[in-house]
């Protein structure tokens, strides 16, 4: 879970920074989209590089996905003792300190895992194509930002994305025994809020910036 | 005080169980929990009623025979254990849901009381030294840093509760096994069968039905002993260690 969560968010942030380019008008950002295509030719074939990236993603995707079901089943099983709720007790449900971010890891992550799909269905292929379909991946982004209901839902997804990496980073330094000091768990901690915050706010930039008509 | 206790009543193992309530009228607040359930044990026992089965040895807080979720939390509001929890941590007129601790490890013997054999067999799997080392040597022979002696004591201060597993939202007992890891890993003595005692340790952790940690912290904040969470994440690095050296 760890390994290959760190090698997704390693990949939102180069995503991330691509984004970005969005404010660099039309020209840069479609040769940008185009160069990513063509980034270690001749060695590489076209699009070479892309698909190694596509294929380590997939795989990193499929072994996320069955460890969290694997282990969801197992931990399912360690707990549903009895008929009903865990505890029958309606109160503390939250337990001493359990957070928003830890509770809604697993839903958080479903979520995320269709919003993928209906992402790249939307940008990549461009079968749903609110605002119009195009061949510039630049037009493709701001007819897709100018419908409210495109942002909502892009927002919607990037907070669950957030909240995913808030408990996400921190327990993949946990699983791989970064955590061994009361200073190592709060450095763990800034961490974690760092990585969620950078990704949900750099992300959330350019659809909020070209809704509101600051680009292009 | 005024309390009424809503607690968890099955006769055996294969009973389905259920929550029961009574009322008690004269509560002192300086009593104990497990003061306050003696007192309506006997009552219920001079009324011919069957007592509420409930373990507890010591009542001193070191023993960790006790243990029980009270108001959906292991060992109830305060970090102590239940016995040394008293009723001036509750109201007047309160509702108090008491439960035994659940996971499909622990099966429960009779009303709150549970097996919690599957700690034994989880230590019993590695979590000692096995070359006999007679009686106590001269404590200046093997120098042990400070930093490290501290902690080793510090996760050797787990007494077997099971608060842990009770309160982990995945039933997991990886605190409790990572503290004996811990112990063991950061002192001389524990050295040689490091590796070997990480893997059959969490081996035997599966194998008896426990969950997996997704790193919440609810087993230290219900801690009676206050055993870190970094524990785990040393036994994620000992188990990292040893799957690399090709132990398993």
């Amino acid at each position: 879970m760890a390994v290959s969560g760190l090698i997704m968010v390693g990949y939102l942030l180069l995503h991330m920074y691509g984004n970005l380019k969005v404010f660099s008008g039309q020209a840069a950002f479609d040769e940008y989209s185009h160069h990513l295509r063509t980034l270690g030719e001749p060695l590489l074939p076209y699009e070479g590089l892309l698909w190694i990236i596509r294929v380590v993603l997939l795989a990193a995707i499929i072994a996320h996905v069955y460890a969290a079901v694997v282990l969801t089943i197992r931990d399912r099983k360690a707990t549903r003792t009895s008929p009903g709720s865990r505890y029958k007790s309606k109160k503390n449900k939250r337990g001493f300190q359990r957070s928003y971010a830890s509770f809604t890891l697993r839903w958080g992550g479903v979520i995320i895992f269709l919003f993928i799909i209906f992402h790249l269905l939307n940008l990549t292929t461009n079968d749903i194509a609110p605002g119009g379909a195009s061949p510039s991946p630049y037009e493709r982004v701001l007819n897709t930002f100018g419908e409210w209901y495109m942002v909502l839902a892009y927002t919607v997804a990037l907070l669950a994305v957030g909240f995913h990496l808030r408990h996400g980073v921190w327990a993949a330094g946990m699983t791989l025994g970064a955590n061994t000091s009361a200073k190592a768990r709060r450095n763990l901690n800034l961490l974690a809020y760092a990585v969620s915050g950078i990704i949900t706010i750099g992300f959330l930039i350019p659809p909020f910036a070209i809704f509101f008509g600051w680009v292009g | 005080m005024k309390i009424t206790i809503r607690a968890w009543r099955q006769a055996n193992t294969s009973d389905q169980g259920t929550m029961v309530g009574y009322e008690l009228d004269d509560v002192s607040e300086h009593m104990s929990f497990l003061e306050m359930l003696d007192v309506l044990n006997e009552r219920l026992t001079l009324e011919g009623e069957e007592p509420i089965a409930f373990d507890s040895d010591c009542r001193e807080g070191i023993c960790g025979m006790c243990g029980v979720v009270i108001n959906g939390l292991a060992h109830g509001p305060e970090r102590t254990t239940t016995c040394q929890l008293h009723m001036r941590s509750f109201n007047d007129g309160d509702v108090i849901d008491i439960e035994p601790w659940r996971s499909a490890s622990f099966p429960v013997v009779k009303d709150l009381v549970v097996d919690r054999g599957a700690f034994d067999r989880i230590i019993q799997a590695g979590g000692y030294i096995s070359a006999p080392t007679g009686s106590a040597p001269e404590a200046n022979n093997l120098p042990v840093p400070k930093e490290d002696a501290d902690r080793a004591f510090e996760a050797a201060a787990c007494i077997s509760c099971g608060a842990c597993v009770a309160a982990c939202p995945n039933g997991s007992a990886m605190l409790f096994t990572a503290a004996k890891i811990t112990h063991l890993g950061l002192l001389p003595q524990g050295q040689p069968e490091r590796a070997e005692r990480v893997v059959s340790m969490v081996e035997q952790h599966d194998a008896e039905g426990f969950g997996n940690c997704t790193n919440i912290g609810e087993c230290t904040a219900a801690c009676p002993k206050g055993i870190p969470l970094e524990t785990i994440s040393r036994l994620n690095r000992d188990l990292l260690g040893a799957l690399a050296k090709g132990k398993d």
